[in-house]
């Protein structure tokens, strides 16, 4: 049913730290990797050994530079970007078949491949460029925050969280309920000052993402090193001839 | 945006063909026999071949019959219910047109109602989508209900109507353009509110996620060729609006009215490209593709 569900009973979600972050791609790779294997449609290539590859990702890395107006260092920032699981999810009431859903028990917005007629409506009404049709099976895909991990008993505790969180060897990124006040990932958001990206749109965005600190400024470096000896050679002689040095 | 050929073939074939059954619904002395055979069936012909067209931009069109389900919330599921009751409420005030010199009034209001409705629910499609700035305004419905309702009238051959069509019809599509140009700009998006970064300063694109294109760069973030646009907006405008509008001015014939509304069809079909593709979705400022005002 693509009726948005009035509350729902958990917020599953991540939270992401840009000042953390390395920009590695890892998330990336693991979860192409896990999400073509187990839930769903694969995440297919089209042309992955010809001049133009391109295929089908849930997570995308951009990297921003950032010039400060105060005329301090550039500073990068490596911007994980995959769907954030709106409470007010665009996508879902779009859908005319309601191949798109948002799970009332956690919130999670997910696919119905088998009902999906690959519209594309969905991805042009979201915000986020979260959702990308796949060429080879013709269905949508999207973040499913590895559904089959979460609440997979197969696999040991550490394991039932999402690829991308498991494998992230930097630590930036949470995952766990945003509904519970005291969560981890609630304290984190409030702490840190976590925020939503386009609140402007009312897309009232479950992931968080927590801001970069600025860069250090250099403030009491040394001046540069003066020379102690004028260079030799005919430029060193002139300059001794001219009275320099 | 990437501007679909099924997708305009479909937007303008059948808002033409629903903008007739408009006419042919609400007319108090509406044509009979053989005319009314004829008309009855351009008007279907082109609003059948436009839904069938809009099939083929469905990447599994097997499931197609799945898109009646969720007419609570979706303008595309509404547009499909709309479309069917309005084809179907519509055949017996045809039929007894047709065969029976005969209008069934009531059932040709319904149908005439249902018909404006469809032009309605096919623009609500775009105009819904907060994403795209330039689409979502009360504009868009404007815009293509008047291109079906002027181009019903022209295959109508109703003068009056017509001309008062056209006239409205060329000032609302220079309106859009006007307003839809500095739409982004006034909606206030930029690289920074889209990150949450602009505290840092100034922003730009250092990488994108992959060297690689992907699907929503060639889906929404598709550059079009603008050096042609003053050109393609001349060319839409003249032959939405002031071709028309002198065709059936000075020669209010059959003839006429055929070559008014071959006219405003051209118009439709460039007028439909240049929504598609002037179209900026948001998630281009991802990608600094998009420039929102100037910081």
């Amino acid at each position: 049913m693509t009726c948005l569900p009035a509350a729902t009973d958990r917020k599953l979600g991540l939270v992401i730290d840009l000042d953390t972050c390395v920009g590695c791609h890892a998330c990336v790779i693991a979860c192409k990797g896990w999400n073509t294997q187990y839930h769903g449609a694969p995440l297919s290539d089209m042309d992955p050994y010809g001049p133009r590859p391109e295929g089908t990702f849930l997570n995308r890395i951009h990297s921003y530079e950032a010039l400060p107006d105060d005329g301090g260092a550039a500073q990068m920032v490596h911007f994980p970007k995959s769907c954030l699981h709106c409470d007010n999810a665009p996508c879902v009431t779009v859908c005319p078949t309601g191949a798109s859903y948002k799970r009332a028990e956690d919130g999670i917005v997910l696919v119905d491949e088998d009902a999906c007629i690959g519209c594309n409506l969905c991805a042009w009404a979201c915000p986020y460029g979260a959702r990308e049709l796949d060429r080879a099976s013709g269905v949508m895909k999207k973040c499913t925050l590895c559904i089959d991990r979460i609440y997979n008993e197969n696999l040991p505790q550490e394991d039932r969280v999402p690829a991308c969180v498991r494998t992230c060897p930097a630590g930036a990124r949470h995952f766990g309920d945003l509904a519970d006040p005291d969560s981890a990932v609630s304290r984190l958001v409030a702490e840190r000052g976590g925020f939503d990206l386009m609140a402007e749109l009312d897309t009232a965005p479950v992931n968080k993402y927590l801001p970069p600190r600025r860069k250090d400024r250099l403030e009491n470096a040394a001046p540069p090193l003066t020379p102690i000896a004028s260079g030799g050679g005919l430029a060193g002689w002139l300059d001794r001839m001219l009275g320099g040095g | 945006m990437h501007a679909a050929p099924s997708i305009i073939i479909f937007t303008v074939l059948s808002g033409a063909g629903f903008g007739l059954l408009v006419f042919l619904g609400m007319r108090g002395d509406p044509p009979q026999g053989l005319v009314a055979f004829v008309l009855f069936a351009i008007a279907y012909g082109l609003a059948v071949s436009g839904l069938v067209a809009s099939v083929f931009h469905l990447a599994n069109p097997q499931r197609a019959w799945r898109a009646f389900s969720q007419w609570r919330t979706s303008w595309l599921s509404r547009e499909g219910w709309v479309s069917v009751a309005a084809l179907l409420v519509m055949a017996p005030h045809a039929a007894w047109l047709v065969f029976f010199g005969q209008p069934l009034p009531v059932l040709g209001w319904i149908g005439a109602a249902l018909a404006l409705g469809v032009l309605f629910a096919t623009s609500m499609i775009y105009a819904q989508l907060a994403t795209v700035p330039r689409w979502n305004t009360a504009l868009t419905p404007a815009y293509f209900v008047t291109c079906g309702l002027a181009c019903g009238a022209l295959l109508a051959g109703q003068a009056g109507p017509s001309l008062a069509l056209l006239a409205l019809l060329g000032a609302v599509q220079l309106l859009c353009w006007w307003r839809g140009d500095r739409r982004l700009a006034a909606r206030g998006h930029d690289l920074a509110s889209a990150t949450g970064l602009g505290f840092l300063g100034r922003l730009r694109l250092f990488e994108p996620p992959h060297t690689g294109s992907n699907f929503l760069l060639h889906e929404f973030v598709h550059q079009v060729g603008r050096r042609h646009r003053p050109k393609l907006r001349a060319i839409a405008f003249a032959a939405l609006c002031p071709v028309p509008l002198v065709l059936v001015g000075l020669w209010p014939a059959t003839a006429g009215f055929a070559l008014a509304f071959l006219s405003c069809m051209l118009g439709c079909f460039v007028s439909r490209w240049l929504f598609f593709a002037e179209a900026e979705h948001v998630v281009g400022l991802y990608y600094d593709a998009i420039r929102g005002p100037a910081r």
